[in-house]
């Protein structure tokens, strides 16, 4: 269980966390989600201690984080791969952290193997590939067999093959009743591994709810129609309660379903030229639900924004 | 929902004294010194340069030597040259055991494992200064009896029954510790390996370039207090005029360092890592 509580984190004028409250559930995948720079990272790191929150407070397991005694038996965390010295091997890496929490050699040898690099365990982490580095941060953090577990944009640069690892680890995580939190910004990926989102923009909340509401909620499917009359059916179908966006002879239509809108075209004899369901797709309804709030947006992705 | 704040409410009231295994956290600072090779290089240019600087040294002064020479000869301190180039490589190493952990991102796995920072950085440094006796005594009485077996060919040496001849091999290993809290504390202060090395030189050897600089009247204490110039007055065997006494000496150098420290780890725990 991770309790964050109107949680606000300022660097100078920049506000990177804005009034932040959720909570975070054992037996379930948590996603983290929001656009780069939305604050997800800084928050975790507030959660872990290593960031003084500016107002607010965070819990893990009813405590703050700093009054945990020997905390990776409790909270396990990747932050990022490389959260190591290169020049240590990964066996001696993983010794050390387990060392200062009295973690015994024999479970660094299990953590090995549990994440695949028992036959590479002597090299130095420095020869590691970035899918290496992160399951030697996931062994780090597996170390303490903790209750609670928090990756930071664990699949950031993995193959399709780490991808699936780390989904299928997460999920078994969950399964065993420990509470899993997972950040990242692709919505899609979040909605294969997570059962719950908390999604967030500018700091801020956007929206806390299980994945399946969420995207019933934001992927509102439209209707996509061509035709020359494109005033006249906008009128027509705006009088009829449907948001309307037109666009040279085409318009996107939300609010009524494809009959209905057919029927409304037909009452005034107006010739239609396309007519198409279309659904929105995970990652537009993610654009959609955050536009107000990425930082940096470039003419580019403002343009597919616009395009959809 | 009740549960969750029942949950919440008594561990408000039964927050476990924060007890720390400081054996733990010793152990993994161990592995961590021990597990990289910035620590076996700086060891291992520390010795050669000192011995070496000894070997070669006195070889020359009894190839060289002409009866009048002795008069004067501090003996152990002609030995114990090498220990101003041994310094550089040991104190890098004391600015790299923290400076290391900052740029490689270690550090942030480090308080996450022991989120009370103050105590694991501050067993960090007595780790490395444990090292740092260890190997500077041994460093510093193989160096001596080295550079005395080469000496005694000219009856130039002398031995430890010699006043003040003792204080100074044992001073050896102390001051070279001295300089490592010094670097420690500036590495933790600075958290950069660049600009905590910068400062680590600057506060060694800037005093003595910048003392042209000051008023005459500040001048004789300046020279006396500037960190080096304290420390290495356990090095000479004869009290030297208007310097500090040996032992006040690295009493002031090692003071340098401590105030450094405790500032610096004042602000370990009020920065973000």
């Amino acid at each position: 269980m991770i309790e964050v509580r109107d949680l606000s984190k300022h660097f100078g004028s920049t506000v990177a966390v804005d009034h932040l409250t959720f909570s975070v559930r054992p037996g379930l995948v948590t996603g983290f989600l929001g656009p780069n720079g939305s604050g997800k990272s800084t928050t975790m790191r507030m959660i872990l201690g290593l960031d003084h929150p500016s107002k607010g407070t965070t819990t893990v397991n009813g405590r703050p984080y700093d009054a945990i005694r020997r905390p990776l038996h409790e909270v396990g965390a990747l932050l990022d791969a490389k959260a190591m010295h290169g020049g240590r091997s990964a066996y001696n890496h993983l010794l050390c952290v387990a060392q200062s929490n009295g973690i015994s050699r024999r479970r660094v040898g299990e953590c090995l193997d549990l994440v695949g690099l028992d036959t590479v365990g002597r090299k130095r982490a420095r020869t590691y590939s970035l899918g290496m580095g992160q399951r030697l941060g996931i062994a780090t953090a597996l170390l303490g067999d903790p209750e609670v577990l928090m990756f930071d944009e664990p699949i950031n640069g993995l193959d399709p093959e780490g991808i699936l690892w780390i989904r299928t680890l997460l999920r078994s995580l969950a399964s065993q009743g420990r509470t899993v939190f997972v950040s990242s910004h692709l919505m899609s990926e979040m909605a294969l591994t997570a059962d719950h989102l908390v999604v967030i923009g500018r700091g801020r909340l956007i929206a806390d709810s299980s994945t399946t509401d969420l995207i019933a909620r934001s992927s509102q499917g439209y209707v996509h129609v061509r035709t020359p009359d494109v005033e006249v059916l906008a009128t027509r179908l705006r009088a009829a309660g449907a948001v309307v966006d037109t666009a040279g002879d085409t318009m996107r239509v939300t609010g009524l379903e494809c009959a209905a809108v057919g029927e409304l075209a037909a009452l005034d004899h107006i010739v239609l030229h396309e007519l198409t369901p279309r659904s929105a797709s995970l990652e537009e309804a993610f654009m959609e639900l955050t536009k107000d709030s990425v930082d940096f947006r470039t003419d580019a992705t403002a343009a597919i924004g616009r395009a959809s | 929902m009740t549960v969750i704040a029942t949950a919440a409410s008594e561990s408000t009231n039964t927050y476990p004294p924060r007890t720390i295994g400081l054996t733990n956290v010793v152990r993994s600072e161990w592995t961590k010194l021990r597990t990289v090779r910035s620590t076996y290089w700086t060891a291992v240019a520390a010795v050669l340069a000192t011995i070496g600087i000894a070997v070669l040294g006195s070889t020359q002064y009894v190839r060289n030597f002409r009866p009048g020479d002795l008069e004067g000869f501090d003996a152990a301190n002609f030995v114990l040259q090498g220990l101003y180039v041994a310094q550089i490589a040991l104190g890098a190493l004391g600015v790299l055991t923290i400076t290391g952990e900052y740029a490689t991102g270690m550090i942030r796995t480090t308080l996450t494992a022991v989120p009370q920072r103050r105590v694991v950085i501050a067993l960090k440094g007595l780790v490395y200064l444990v090292a740092m006796v260890i190997v500077g005594e041994i460093l510093s009485f193989t160096t001596f009896g080295i550079g005395q077996a080469i000496l005694h060919a000219k009856h130039a040496g002398v031995s430890l029954s010699d006043p003040g001849v003792l204080r100074v091999v044992i001073g050896g290993g102390l001051y070279l510790t001295s300089v490592g809290l010094l670097a420690f504390a500036l590495g933790t202060l600075v958290r950069r390996t660049a600009g905590a090395l910068a400062s680590f030189f600057g506060v060694l050897f800037l005093p003595s370039a910048l003392i042209d600089l000051l008023p005459s009247s500040w001048r004789a204490d300046a020279i006396k207090f500037a960190p080096a110039n304290a420390g290495t007055q356990i090095l000479n065997t004869n009290r030297v005029h208007d310097m500090l006494g040996p032992w006040q000496g690295l009493g002031m150098l090692t003071l340098y360092g401590l105030v450094i420290l405790l500032g610096a780890l004042y602000l370990l725990g009020r920065r973000d890592a």
